[in-house]
């Protein structure tokens, strides 16, 4: 969806702030919302892409608040969309009655590997890889209303693929609960004159991961 | 309404008679309903929740990367091995578990500087990194590190020469990427461990280069 996270190229945020580092909570609400994130990450209750969405979905106003606030306005709403809580048991701030049986066995502190192992996302591939290192491709011009990972900064502009990454799972559909729908996954590299105009800084280039339904040949 | 909301509420939010209930904040209140939800469902115990922040908190940090970058400026095969399948070469680096999945290191050399962001989230390599600082999830960074690269770069106080190549990896997938900074000058004959803490967290990102052996006070 063309929301509010899609953020590559816009105007209009102000400098950055490189002493904005600080600890890595600056409240501690702040690690409780990630921790309570992760829980439902290990538990198997909505995968990454899914929570990605979720994110994305809320009103550019929440959006735009802040990175743990987001965490929380979307942990809200994702518990009950995918019925691990009600909408009455967070109003009330307790279960009130009892919880669905998630994928995975409950979270406990002896095993937290579960929570800071990555996923793995690669696949066997259902079919050979389209494109090849080297090759000139499109980023197609698409804008579809539900989740992808394509930035809108390079739909339209032809890059070269730099990198194979195998074959992955396809954000788009798992996202929307159809399933992993495996995609190569490649590195496509844009000249910064493509992308801007001739206002680039004239050495940049900026690369994308592209899965192989966002690419035509150019 | 919770329990706690006393009898002459006049429909006015938590905050507003805090004092009675208790000093925290509606957000602290709302995390810890969540909390409890979690908990009465069984879907994790209390004791990890805890776990989980105090293992980002103390345990995964930018200090795992830099012994990578540190071996990798020590032993030419391990650089070889790093910039061919990051994920393998790093896989020995965590804390305990395995750490590195998906992971593609980029090499700054004195024509080509790399620079990482995610401008759809804030996608970063949790594991050999830690946690993103403030600024790398900001909406300043996110949206102009793509466009104008050599301003931002320059707020973090980075000047690098016009003719130096801008290179910005935009993490739209699961890849995740670290940058293998350019090995400070009069650091000759150094150990591992002694290079290791020159190797800021930003290096690794691409807004910093290491410190030098001055600024470490060697």
């Amino acid at each position: 969806m063309n929301g509010i996270h899609d953020m590559g190229g816009m105007d209009g945020f102000g400098p950055v702030n490189p002493d904005e580092s600080g600890p890595v909570f600056h409240e501690k609400w702040e690690g409780d919302v990630m921790a309570i994130n992760r829980v439902m990450g290990a538990i198997g209750a909505w995968n990454i892409d899914q929570g990605r969405y979720g994110i994305e979905v809320l009103p550019p106003n929440l959006y735009l608040t802040s990175y743990y606030r987001r965490w929380l306005e979307r942990f809200e709403r994702t518990i009950v969309k995918y019925g691990y809580a009600d909408a009455d048991e967070i109003e009330a701030g307790k279960s009130l009655r009892p919880g669905k049986t998630p994928p995975r066995p409950k979270l406990t502190a002896d095993n937290l590997d579960r929570v800071t192992r990555r996923g793995n996302f690669m696949r066997t591939p259902a079919a050979p890889a389209r494109f090849a290192v080297g090759d000139r491709v499109l980023a197609r011009n698409m804008h579809p209303k539900s989740h992808t990972r394509l930035p809108r900064y390079v739909r339209g502009h032809v890059g070269v693929v730099e990198r194979l990454h195998g074959c992955q799972v396809f954000p788009d559909t798992e996202a929307m609960g159809q399933g992993e729908h495996p995609q190569w996954l490649y590195t496509v590299r844009f000249e910064g004159t493509d992308l801007w105009g001739a206002d680039s800084d004239p050495t940049l280039k900026v690369s994308v991961e592209a899965f192989e339904p966002y690419l035509d040949p150019a | 309404m919770t329990a706690h909301d006393h009898h002459h509420d006049h429909g006015h939010h938590h905050h507003d008679h805090d004092h009675e209930a208790s000093d925290l904040s509606e957000t602290e209140l709302r995390v810890r309903a969540l909390q409890t939800i979690l908990v009465e469902k069984g879907y994790a115990d209390p004791a990890a929740l805890d776990a989980i922040v105090e293992t980002y908190e103390t345990k995964i940090g930018p200090h795992i990367g830099a012994r990578i970058v540190a071996r990798a400026w020590t032993d030419p095969v391990f650089r070889e091995a790093l910039l061919t399948d990051a994920g393998k070469a790093a896989s020995p680096f965590g804390y305990e578990g395995v750490v590195g999945d998906n992971l593609v290191a980029v090499e700054n050399t004195p024509d080509r500087h790399n620079v990482v962001v995610c401008t759809l989230c804030s996608c970063y390599p949790w594991d050999v990194l830690g946690l993103p600082p403030v600024w790398y999830k900001s909406f300043a960074y996110r949206s102009r590190v793509v466009k104008e690269p050599r301003a931002v770069l320059g707020e973090f106080g980075l000047a690098l020469p016009e003719t130096t190549e801008l290179r910005v990896w935009d993490s739209t997938a699961e890849v995740r990427y670290m940058v293998l900074p350019v090995r400070p000058a009069g650091t000759e004959g150094w150990t591992e461990e002694q290079l290791a803490e020159l190797v800021t967290r930003d290096s690794m990102i691409g807004t910093g280069v290491p410190a030098s052996p001055a600024e470490r006070g060697a």
